[in-house]
């Protein structure tokens, strides 16, 4: 036997030793997106079901792994060994291994299914219901009106829910496919357009959550996330109460110069939408009218202090590559048109205003 | 006999050189051109994974664009899966099968030269397209609707679906020649219960083939469709549902899974024995296992859609068949293990690599048990978790396999056995290297990192995780490399290899390495299962049939042809005419191409299989 032989057979005892204090270090429940941290019923009870399979697989995996390894190391061939019994099987022991991992398999089946009707039917079909509508990249939420109308209040990135009731979510695309993910919450649901898919999520704990598109689609798919705030009732209310507004008439005359360059020459209008204006009714892009009330930009991606706004209106592309607004909007294509200094600084002072 | 009226370069009767391997017909030749290729291509798909791996190695990199980033995964995984590992199956189906069951070539020599070819046209055809404006982008799935012209207006998702359809023809062609050869050309006495598994895998895999790639071949045909000729297949604005791209891709795809799978599978089953000294335990329920899990491969492909939202019940139903599948599966491990048992087990490289396989599988075969259920996938679909557990099942498994059978089969392709120390140091990074890399991928997928993003936020956590897995990829390429000089040399300056240097089982190991043009000098005769371990254990007579004489000089083997050549130069060029087919450039040279495999076809078919040898007239 060669001496890297030897090594060899130490090698996986050391590596499966590795894989075992690995198993125990990966789990990490503190980061943001951990599917460790189940913090709804949904996402409980999938993680339930996953340690239920995780350790039957590891018992498995031992047993099985092991015997392969205690195999190929006790009849290693020594120099001179006649050829062994030439044994074609046994019956008995097929029969017995079809059966075993069928048990095992049953073990799992059971509280699969279950776990998968559990996750599809709405516990309270009647409770509030938020449309979720995925573009490329960005998330559009619509509300029922607080006033009890049909129209819809309209949200863009930040999901705001209220903590510890039942919430469905319908989902719908208008471009590609997209999926909707929350992992402290509930594993994903897809958006499909022209297939729309439901889904109910249930926050127990109060706080910010992190959300992400997790099926591809296209370039700026790593950048398309969200941020799920789960407040009390009264809170929840209160905010969906001034998101329900119009939005403020700017005062400050930079303000007001922004606005005209938003409604007039810069064309903003024609992708966004501001309520109350009655030029600023595009459908594209999210829904400004109360942008300065969310902490984040472009999707999750950079908090909402005036320097990233700036950076965002500058140079969008640096800021989320790939985004429509850089692709698209002739301000950031059209030389003749290109925003000065001066026009940022402007369209800056009206969009903080907007909360 | 038809003459044709253009004037042709004399048929090569005994081409030598380059010509000759252009030429070729001889199953082994060809065998070694695919196993050539498809390492060469497989190499391209690994330096792709590698960009990604520098890329995502720290957060917020600039390595590559996201638009390069999504043409690198799309291309990584469309090259392992059509030009890595199937071809490299083909290269061992082309040169083990008509050894392994005792006859002089496949049942259709040009049949098999054209599959070569078309799966070359197909390859350069697809990787062209980084040279001429852009690889594809939407993934290997290219799930509709982002395929569609307006989310997609390059050329990149064109040269894609048309490379497809050219690899298709060219896995159908192959498909039925080993259908027709593993079927008919069999010598006496090798019943099908006596096939050698890697037989068995083989022809399961070809009828999965045939079966398979007509449902992507109508898929593809839809989005050329939509593309070229502004069709509403999937066209959202039109009211079309994209999940039906993604049932035809996945009844097909599921399959595919298994078509990478099975030959490792049959690989495996034939080294295990070898250096066990000991038949394969339970072959008829190996056998048996094979082609279930070959029949369920078909029942199960909507588990790549349980988030897509089919409802509960289609779910439950998919997780359950999906679970099943987990028994013959099962059952194949077992029966190998039961192989090993009381065996006499040399662990060379073959071998090494065989039970590498193995554990690795286990691994594979256990996460994916936990995404066959459904409500557990929630939280693992599309995920870095997905990414461990295809790379554990593809990598471990179908790489590992074809690792085990390259360093098997050498000896009987070259003549001399590979280096075995460097063969050691080989499966160690391999699989070292492999396991520093896949393995931290579970936690990053249970730990939220979804797949196919070109960067992520440090603020994550994912940082060192992809930091291990990008250093992993490195101790596998490094891996990947002692490979490559270890067959550079060996086929140099390799120890002489002998007829049998492992005592192997089957009958490929009775004739001399390399085989003769003929392989067979006398067609043997099989009394049972490991047909050449009974001739030498047990002594029994290999009666040649009547009418075989034992002379060399009498045996006629079909002569080299350039019609297959030309055939597929012909659907080269006509696919890349195609490609530009909104162009009357792209219309021209489309039928240029299209005319010159149509009138290849038509000369092959009246070309006969010899030429008149003088003096032989009649034979």
């Amino acid at each position: 036997m060669s001496k890297i032989d030897r090594y060899s057979s130490r090698l996986v005892t050391v590596g499966l030793a590795v894989l075992l204090v690995l198993l125990a270090v990966g789990c990490t429940p503190e980061h943001n997106q951990s599917t460790f941290d189940a913090t709804g019923p949904v996402a409980r009870s999938q993680l339930n079901l996953f340690y239920w399979i995780l350790w039957t697989a590891v018992f498995v995996f031992v047993v099985v792994g092991g015997i392969l390894i205690y195999a190929a190391i006790r009849f290693r061939r020594k120099p001179g060994d006649p050829d062994p019994e030439q044994t074609h099987g046994n019956t008995p022991l097929e029969i017995g291994w079809t059966v075993a991992p069928a048990l095992i398999l049953a073990v799992v089946a059971v509280p699969t299914v279950t776990t998968i009707f559990y996750n599809a039917n709405s516990p309270d079909p009647g409770s509030l219901t938020i449309d979720v509508v995925g573009h490329q990249w960005w998330w559009e939420f619509n509300y029922p009106h607080p006033d009890g109308s049909d129209s819809v209040v309209t949200a863009a990135n930040e999901l705001h829910i209220p903590v510890d009731e039942v919430i469905n979510i319908n989902l719908d695309s208008k471009d590609v496919l997209h999926s909707f993910w929350i992992p402290k919450i509930a594993g994903k649901v897809d958006l499909v357009p022209n297939h729309p898919n439901q889904m109910w999520i249930l926050a127990e704990e109060p706080g910010e959550y992190y959300g992400q598109c997790a099926e591809f689609c296209g370039v700026a798919h790593a950048n398309m996330r969200f941020r799920v705030i789960a407040q009390s009732r009264p809170e929840f209310d209160a905010w969906l109460s001034t998101q329900a507004q119009d939005a403020v008439e700017p005062i400050d005359p930079l303000a007001l110069r922004g606005k005209a360059l938003f409604e007039g020459d810069a064309r903003c209008w024609s992708c966004h939408t501001v309520a109350g204006s009655k030029r600023a009714r595009g459908q594209q892009g999210p829904d400004l009218t109360h942008v300065a009330s969310r902490a984040h930009l472009a999707a999750g991606i950079v908090e909402n202090t005036q320097a990233n706004l700036r950076k965002w209106l500058e140079d969008p592309d640096a800021v989320k590559p790939g985004n429509l607004m850089a692709r698209d909007a002739e301000v950031y294509n059209d030389p003749v048109r290109e925003l000065t200094g001066a026009d940022v600084s402007a369209l800056v002072a009206y969009l903080r205003g907007l909360d | 006999m038809t003459t044709l009226a253009i004037p042709l370069p004399k048929r090569p009767a005994h081409p030598t050189g380059v010509l000759a391997w252009l030429t070729t017909i001889d199953h082994k030749k060809i065998g070694i051109l695919y196993g050539v290729t498809a390492f060469v291509l497989f190499i391209t798909g690994g330096l792709e994974a590698l960009y990604m791996r520098f890329q995502l190695a720290q957060p917020g990199q600039d390595f590559v664009s996201p638009e390069v980033f999504n043409q690198l995964f799309t291309m990584h995984a469309t090259t392992m899966i059509f030009l890595g590992v199937m071809p490299l199956g083909a290269a061992f189906f082309n040169f083990v099968i008509p050894l392994q069951i005792g006859a002089r070539d496949v049942a259709f020599p040009r049949l098999n030269a054209f599959s070569y070819w078309t799966f070359l046209a197909g390859a350069i055809l697809l990787k062209l397209s980084w040279f001429l404006g852009g690889a594809p982008n939407a993934g290997w799935f290219g799930y509709a609707p982002i395929t569609g012209s307006d989310f997609n207006p390059g050329h990149g998702i064109d040269y894609w679906a048309v490379s497809l359809q050219v690899l298709g023809i060219a896995s159908l062609a192959a498909a039925f020649n080993f259908i027709v050869t593993i079927v008919n050309m069999r010598a006496p006495g090798m019943s099908l219960m006596r096939m050698p598994l890697f037989t068995w895998m083989t022809l399961v895999t070809s009828f999965l083939l045939v079966l398979a790639f007509p449902v992507i071949t109508v898929a593809l045909i839809e989005l050329m469709f939509d593309r070229f000729f502004g069709m509403n297949f999937f066209s959202i604005g039109a009211g079309a549902n994209p999940l039906l791209w993604q049932h035809l891709f996945w009844i097909f795809g599921h399959p595919e899974v298994y078509i990478l799978i099975l030959p490792a599978m049959g690989i495996v089953s034939e080294i295990i024995p070898t250096f066990s000294r000991k038949p394969l335990f339970g072959y008829p329920v190996v056998v048996l296992s094979g082609v279930i899990i070959g029949f369920m491969g078909w029942m199960v492909w909507s588990h790549h859609m349980f988030t897509v939202g089919l409802g509960p019940v289609a779910n439950s139903v998919f997780a359950l068949t999906t679970m099943a599948i987990a028994v013959p599966t099962g059952v194949k491990i077992f029966n190998w293990i039961g192989t090993m048992w009381n065996g006499s087990i040399d662990l060379r490289t073959p071998m090494l690599f065989a039970i590498g396989f193995v554990f690795l599988f286990i691994i594979g075969g256990l996460s994916g048990v936990m995404h066959s259920s459904a409500a557990s996938d929630a939280q693992q679909q599309d995920t870095y978790f997905i990414v461990a557990h295809i790379h554990y099942v593809l990598f471990g498994g179908s790489i590992m396999a074809i690792a085990a059978g390259a360093y098997y089969w050498f000896p009987k392709m070259t003549g001399r056995l590979m280096d075995e120390r460097m063969g050691k140091l080989n499966f160690w990074l391999v699989f070292m290297g492999m396991n520093i890399s896949f393995f931290p991928m579970h936690f990053l997928g249970l730990d939220g990192m979804p797949r196919r993003i070109h960067s992520y936020d440090s603020a994550m956590g994912w940082d060192l995780w992809n930091l291990v897995s990008s250093a992993g990829a490195v101790v596998l390429a490094a891996g990947i490399l002692v490979t490559i000089i270890n067959m550079v040399r060996s086929a140099k300056q390799g120890e002489k290899a002998g007829a049998d240097p492992w005592d192997g089982r089957t009958l490929e190991w009775s004739i001399p390495s390399p085989p003769p043009e003929y392989n067979f000098e006398q067609i043997p005769t099989v009394h049972g299962k490991d047909a050449f371990w009974m001739q030498k254990r047990q002594r029994v007579s290999t009666v040649p049939v009547a009418g075989a004489s034992g002379d060399s000089h009498d045996i006629h083997l079909p002569q080299p042809s350039y019609w297959p050549l030309i055939a597929s130069i012909g659907l080269l060029i006509g696919a890349y005419g195609l490609v530009y087919s909104a162009t009357w450039t792209g219309i021209i040279v489309g039928a240029v191409g299209l005319a010159t495999t149509v009138v290849s076809v038509y000369a092959w078919s009246f070309e006969p299989v010899n030429e008149p040898v003088e003096g032989a007239a009649g034979h």
